[in-house]
């Protein structure tokens, strides 16, 4: 079974449901075989009350961690979750990546994914009844012991304790006897008052292998016998090994073998460097395809045309059309982005070892899943004979929702039978990404005779992500969940509002990246916003909370950010713009502070409000926002790819500008107290960086910055 | 053969001459902490020491080190954790934590070139170690501690 297969099962049984993840969220099911990386046999029977833990007579408890962690946090606030209510320390767990398993799919996705911001909502109930129903088997086998009532005994530290505090057993003591009791059906969960280690500060539990080098990234995977491997792809996108000659290379120093694969041409040697110098010498013929005459005008006039097209409808109230036409004041105002690559620093790799009759694949990957079916088609073994091993992630920001960089690793190792690690270059990783879509969004906005906001529409023009992932998952004549995000959560008081969606697909495939079509419609909405604000000569402040009075949520967190920011005052030669934004769950306000210097934009301080529900790291959570700033500042000034001739035109950091130390502004955050549900923080932070920045570029040059990246405008 | 001093240790490795320091020390030597991400010297990953400077060893070829000695990150602390990596793990500063071998290195040799920096200092010494989880805001507060700890002058972070 492959991801396609996949996707038209899915779509068969017509598991997209919208709306079911707040803003507009999509519901994927994948059924997978059955979890074939079972724990080894061990002298004492294990305690494993289900697929999360696993307590040893040892006193080791191990939790496998479902979520892949790639910065996020979810190997430090997941395992924080099952301890707070086990009754030890998270600190005390060792953490194993899980294997893919039905016990492990994201109950928001559908599949075995860590994406969507999603890991702590999933997570929320269903670690914490892990948690307690392995305390409560715990309990029952230290009451049966003792021949009290389970009632009267407490687990403290990873021990369970008499009333009276004279007799202790430690959970390890207690493991056996516990795995020979039924799991019970019901447990009571702690109230938000008894938490002790949920919402309270803790250190990362991955530091300490992230300063010494020793945290095991997909990258530094060595197998015995292993070769490395060096992949040739073809430099226009989408184009394939017509014929390629091989003798050079396989003539150069420690070089193995060149093999074919569905990836393109694979270099084998002893070191990864001979690998990629001989793969230089590789002379390929590529049959470019049809996407060799592909450039950024063509991409750019197709948006613009399809927008033209009346799109399908993602949020309706009222009748904006007649408002619109009707008004004798009306406003309107396209706005344009950019593609994006993921940059992830870690490039992406994956170490295979394919063997007659089983396979162990080590791979960076956020969907344990869909690595599986790549696996199995790629080696030709069934999916149970196959073991996923999920590393660190040297960063994800959706780039490793894709598969596509595991065959060629396979494929090799199944071809020469030995272990075989392929690990793409910068260049190949910035030039075979599957990017951010680009976008076109319209807005036109109506006033009436008094100035009041009478209509809003917000005309979203873009590729659908999700039908490249999943090809036949979002319906004909549906909406992409994931093209609507920051737009169909409309949150202003208007009576007449329209918000609709046109797939346009531009000939480059497009992934998730980090904030998704948040950052897209974020950008047009809040941008368009501040437009209508200043149209009425209305603080831009002002004009928002006018509009949000029955939003609480909303109207928090802008009123602790203005208030934080000091906008009513800022410094001399200083402009602040704002943004506001629900992504996630999670409720944000943001104002960015800005001057010029030079004619160019220098961000001085991101001011960050947040209400994500209940914390439960609150570092991790600032963390977050810190790291989603700059992520969304970088693209926001710098981030484009180019596309001439079908090829990528940057293919490093010299061409794909990151953000440095010495460009990073301060960044506050101030995270408002709250007990609702948590919301999602790995990314919502990212969409609200630009039209705060963009909106105080206007306050300080009267110039409207309507397309991204920053540095294409001319402001001085 | 050429001949190397590898974190207090002289090591035999038989590559090419051109071949980069960060290849050797990774695929020959499995010494994996220390990162590729550009192999340009854009990124930083790959930073160690060369007789205490910090260098990029993607672009260093094996030969040109001749009896300098190589200090990588699995090597930097010389007892229990370097001052660095223990302001790393007290103000969480790595998120992904790819770049952070690289980050540590430059800000250990900041350290000991200038034990109490200034942020214009950090700015010069950090600006070629890139991080795309953006701890920026994080590594200057916990290279702020560092210097505090190490010279025993009162704690004046500026952030964290």
């Amino acid at each position: 079974m492959n991801i396609e297969s996949a996707g038209r099962e899915i779509s068969r049984r017509q598991f997209l449901k919208s709306a079911a993840l707040g803003a507009g969220g999509l519901i994927i099911a994948i059924h997978l075989p059955a979890c074939s990386t079972k724990p080894g046999p061990e002298s004492s029977k294990p305690f494993e009350p289900n697929a999360f833990l696993r307590i040893a007579s040892d006193d080791t408890i191990t939790f496998y961690c479902d979520k892949s962690e790639m910065g996020q946090g979810v190997y430090t606030s997941l395992t924080t979750l099952i301890a707070e209510e086990l009754g030890t320390d998270a600190g005390r767990i060792a953490i194993e990546f899980a294997p893919p398993g039905d016990a492990y799919i994201n109950k928001l996705l559908g599949g075995q994914v860590t994406g969507g911001s999603t890991s702590v909502r999933d997570s929320w109930v269903k670690l914490r009844v892990a948690g307690a129903q392995a305390r409560e088997m715990l309990i029952a086998a230290a009451a049966k012991e003792w021949e009290v009532d389970p009632r009267t005994l407490r687990v403290e530290n990873g021990m369970v304790i008499s009333e009276d505090n004279a007799r202790k057993l430690s959970f390890g003591a207690l493991a056996a006897a516990a795995a020979q009791l039924t799991p019970p059906a019901d447990v009571k969960l702690k109230e938000t008052s008894q938490f002790t280690q949920v919402g309270k500060p803790r250190i990362r539990l991955d530091t300490p292998s992230k300063v010494n080098g020793t945290a095991g990234f997909g990258i530094d995977v060595r197998l015995p016998g292993m070769l490395y491997g060096a992949l040739a792809q073809s430099p226009v996108l989408g184009g394939t090994v017509a014929s390629f000659d091989a003798s050079k290379a396989k003539a150069m120093p420690g070089v193995r073998d060149v093999v074919q694969t569905s990836s393109g041409v694979v270099v084998l040697a002893d070191s990864w460097w001979q690998a990629r110098q001989a793969r230089d010498a590789l002379a390929i013929e590529w049959t470019p395809g049809a996407r060799a005459s592909l450039n950024d005008a063509m991409i750019s006039r197709g948006l613009q045309e399809a927008s033209r097209r009346a799109g399908i409808v993602a949020l309706q109230a009222g009748d904006a059309e007649a408002a619109l036409k009707s008004s004798k004041k009306v406003l309107t105002a396209a706005y344009e982005l950019p593609l994006l690559a993921h940059a992830t620093l870690e490039p992406q790799n994956c170490t295979a070892d394919v063997r007659a009759d089983a396979a162990d694949i080590h791979v960076p990957t956020q969907v344990q899943g869909f690595a599986l079916q790549a696996a199995a088609k790629a080696s030709g073994l069934p999916p149970e004979k196959i073991r996923i091993h999920t590393t660190f992630l040297g960063g994800g920001f959706g780039r490793r929702l894709d598969v596509d960089f595991m065959p060629a690793a396979i494929e090799a190792s199944r071809q020469v039978g030995k272990p075989v690690k392929v690990v793409w270059t910068r260049e190949d990783d910035m030039t075979h990404d599957y990017y951010r879509p680009a976008a076109y969004n319209v807005c036109s906005g109506a006033f009436d005779a008094e100035g009041g906001l009478t209509a809003w529409k917000h005309h979203l023009t873009a590729p659908s992500i999700t039908s490249r992932w999943i090809p036949g998952l979002v319906k004909e004549g549906t909406v992409d969940p994931f093209s609507v995000e920051a737009a169909s959560n409309y949150p202003y008081d208007v009576p007449n509002v329209l918000v609709d969606w046109v797939q346009h697909e531009v000939g480059v495939d497009v992934g998730y990246w980090r904030s998704v079509s948040h950052a897209l419609n974020c950008f047009s909405g809040e941008s368009f916003m501040d437009e209508l604000a200043v149209s009425r000569r209305e603080d831009p402040v002002a004009f928002r909370l006018a509009l949000l009075g029955k939003q609480p949520r909303y109207r928090a967190v802008l009123e602790r950010a203005a208030h934080e920011a000091g906008y009513s005052t800022p410094a001399a030669g200083h402009h602040l713009g704002v943004a506001v934004m629900e992504g996630y769950g999670t409720y944000m306000a943001q104002i960015a502070e800005i001057s010029l210097e030079d004619g160019k934009v220098r961000v001085h301080r991101v001011v960050c409000a947040v209400d994500c529900g209940q914390v439960i790291n609150p570092s991790i959570a600032t963390a977050q926002v810190e790291s989603s700033v700059i992520f969304g500042l970088t693209a926001a000034l710098w981030g484009e790819i180019n596309v001439f001739g079908g090829k990528v035109q940057q293919t490093n950091f010299n061409s794909y500008r990151l953000m440095r130390m010495n460009e990073v502004p301060r960044i506050d955050t101030y995270i408002v107290d709250s007990t609702a549900e948590p919301g999602g923080m790995g990314e919502p932070a990212v969409a609200l960086v630009a039209p705060a920045v963009t909106n105080a570029v206007f306050k300080a040059t009267g110039k409207r910055v309507r397309s991204l990246p920053l540095a294409r405008h001319k402001l001085a | 053969m050429l001949k190397l001093s590898v974190n207090g240790k002289d090591q035999d490795v038989d590559v090419d001459p051109q071949t980069p320091l960060l290849w050797v020390l990774r695929d020959t030597l499995g010494l994996t902490g220390t990162k590729y991400g550009c192999g340009m010297a854009l990124c930083g990953a790959c930073t160690v020491h060369l007789d205490g400077e910090p260098i990029r060893s993607c672009v260093t070829p094996v030969s040109a080190i001749g009896t300098r000695k190589v200090t990588t990150i699995e090597g930097l602390a010389t007892d229990d954790l370097h001052p660095v990596q223990k302001a790393w793990i007290a103000l969480d500063v790595p998120q992904c934590g790819y770049c952070q071998s690289g980050q540590i290195m430059s800000a250990a040799a900041l350290l000991a070139r200038t034990p109490t920096p200034t942020d214009q200092d950090i700015d010069v010494a950090m600006s070629g170690n890139l991080c795309r989880c953006g701890t920026y805001q994080r590594i200057r507060a916990a290279i702020h501690q560092a210097a505090h700890r190490a010279t025993g002058t009162a704690a004046n972070d500026t952030s964290g």
